[in-house]
């Protein structure tokens, strides 16, 4: 894209109409359909159906409220996660450093089920822990503690590896030059760090805030699935499905389908900052290169 | 403002006589690598080590013969092939649908060509639940897409095709995402050089392009498995889950909770992890390989 197409190597004309028209039907037969139809069955009955079949229903106006405690405090302990690890990571060197940039991956590649399945092991009733925390009375599974814990797991990654790259890409030269000015931990990281990744630390934030809203796996093994109880939105949907209320499992989905699409924009609003914060720190760089050599040169 | 005085600890604060030592170990001065060690350490081993060790450690209570009778029953093998063959051929089919989105976001200019790279967001962003539901509804013989296809034979739900479908759908992105980049980057004058010694546009492709874009293709490959292997929101609602069919074996980790049968669970799962891990070294190695050529 960055220069004219070379005549030599530009495809025919009706070439690139029938690749854009493939393209096309593949993400409209695959993401536009579905994602319209969402909407479109939702609302089939007016807006004034679709809000009832939400609001006067106890238990799926519980499930949104719990979705919305339970994502951020999961997202809350992401943040601090994804800030102390880049930190960890991209400032100091350390024997198994890249063992542990692995493990902040697995999450990703691990079923949601068997996550969701190990932490039963832990908590549950016959768990390693299950006895300790019924002399306590703590309950975590089948309760929010156990949803929180299972939608940390799935989101862990995230945030880190939003916050990872920007902080590598920064490199340590401000951090030291305020420490070599007499700033202390805290300091350095309000004042230098936290301005530098706040947007990728930002993207990191919305994703994990996204996929916390949506689990589904790891949340419904834990959750044990009690209507009005620890049934969140994605499980609700699951719920009226089975009892064969489309419309009402259809105006469920179109909310989260709604924050989805929410997310998306707030998404590609936050990339474009942090592609210009980017060529932002290339040019000065370059700017600082240039000055050095003409300097070397003098 | 930052306080300018030197604090107790401060090594010599002449920044020329600093500037050596933070080039040899540059770290050392920065502050903060305890606490975020601490913090970092605590989580992973909490949240990551922790739960899959007790996992890998309830299979290992079961004894060599116990864990194969507990993992490999007849309907746990039809599972795991239900899971593997779906999932391979979504990510076949994720990798070329992918190969095709990517080289029209990276190479053609057009209309809309913002809105439909943005659509290939959609599946990361939208609960797989609604995925799974919104499919089942469109594939159905009475749904949008159904009414269309069921007559001639094609069913897209309660379907192994269903399961392939919402696979698709879900690694899709993956798939773009890593081409995309890596096309953006191909030197054209290759491709130029090609067609001038007379190559056609075919053979360009084929003998010049494809080979450049092979590493990215597989690793995108090796993504689209690892997240289809693992899924189980958009499937539970597609597939019907019928034993021996339609059911893949997250559902029958599932399924055997509900029954209580722990040591059954725990057994599948572990297979599950091993080949996830398996499938994540892979991933780790392919994407040195596409690093180190200059991706």
């Amino acid at each position: 894209m960055s220069r004219p197409a070379s005549p030599i190597t530009a495809t025919t004309r009706s070439g690139n109409v029938a690749l854009v028209a493939a393209a096309w039907g593949i993400v409209g037969v695959l993401v536009v359909v579905p994602l319209a139809s969402v909407f479109l069955e939702a609302f089939s009955g007016g807006f004034g159906a679709w809000w009832a079949t939400l609001a006067h229903d106890a238990d799926t106006r519980h499930a949104i409220w719990l979705s919305l405690t339970v994502a951020p405090v999961a997202v809350a302990f992401n943040t601090v996660f994804g800030i102390a690890a880049a930190w960890l990571v991209a400032r100091f060197r350390f024997p198994g450093r890249s063992l542990l940039v692995a493990l902040f991956d697995l999450p990703f590649s691990v079923s949601p089920v068997v996550a969701g399945l190990a932490l039963v092991l832990i908590f549950g009733r016959q768990g390693l822990l299950g006895p300790t925390l019924a002399a306590l009375g703590w309950k975590v599974i089948f309760s929010w503690p156990g949803l929180v814990l299972a939608t940390t797991f799935v989101t862990l990654p995230l945030v880190v590896r939003e916050v990872l790259p920007v902080m590598e890409s920064i490199g340590p030269e401000e951090e030291m030059a305020a420490v070599s000015l007499g700033a202390n931990g805290w300091q350095v990281f309000t004042r230098v760090t936290l301005p530098n990744i706040r947007w990728a630390l930002l993207h990191g934030v919305v994703l994990a805030n996204a996929r916390a809203l949506g689990e589904f796996g790891a949340v419904s093994v834990v959750s044990g699935h009690i209507a009005g109880v620890t049934d969140t939105m994605p499980l609700r949907v699951e719920k009226l499905f089975q009892e064969y209320r489309q419309p009402a499992s259809m105006a469920v989905a179109s909310v989260l389908a709604g924050l989805a699409l929410v997310t998306l924009v707030a998404k590609y609003v936050i990339e474009r900052r942090v592609e210009a914060e980017a060529r932002e720190r290339q040019a000065a760089r370059a700017a600082d290169g240039t000055a050095a050599e003409g300097a070397g040169q003098r | 403002m930052i306080a300018l005085a030197p604090p107790p600890h401060a090594p010599p604060s002449d920044a020329v006589a600093l500037a050596p030592v933070l080039r040899r170990r540059r770290s050392a001065v920065l502050p903060g690598f305890w606490p975020s060690a601490a913090v970092t350490s605590l989580v992973v081993t909490t949240m990551v080590i922790l739960p899959l060790t007790v996992l890998v450690f309830r299979a290992a209570a079961l004894g060599p013969a116990g864990f194969v009778a507990a993992a490999w029953t007849a309907r746990a093998r039809a599972a795991y092939g239900v899971s593997l063959s779906a999932a391979v051929i979504a990510a076949v089919a994720s990798s070329f649908l992918g190969l095709v989105v990517a080289w029209v976001l990276a190479r053609i200019e057009f209309p809309g060509r913002r809105l439909l790279d943005a659509l290939v967001d959609v599946p990361l962003a939208l609960p797989t639940a609604v995925a799974g539901l919104v499919y089942s509804a469109l594939y159905v013989k009475n749904g949008w897409l159904g009414q269309w296809l069921v007559p001639v034979g094609i069913h897209g739900a309660y379907s192994f095709l269903g399961i392939v479908l919402v696979l698709v759908f879900v690694s899709l992105p993956f798939a773009v995402r890593v081409v995309q980049p890596v096309i953006e980057s191909l030197d054209r004058d290759t491709e130029e050089a090609a067609r001038i010694l007379g190559a056609t546009r075919w053979q360009t492709f084929f003998r010049v392009v494809l080979p450049a874009l092979a590493p990215a293709v597989v690793t995108g490959f090796a993504l689209s498995l690892a997240r289809a292997l693992g899924e189980y929101g958009s499937v539970v609602f597609i597939s019907g889950n019928m034993p021996f069919r339609t059911e893949i074996a997250p559902v029958l980790i599932v399924a055997r909770l509900e029954e209580f049968a722990y040591a059954e669970a725990t057994a599948i799962a572990v297979v599950l992890l091993a080949l996830s891990v398996t499938l994540l070294v892979v991933i780790n190695v392919l994407q040195q390989r596409l690093a180190a050529s200059g991706h």
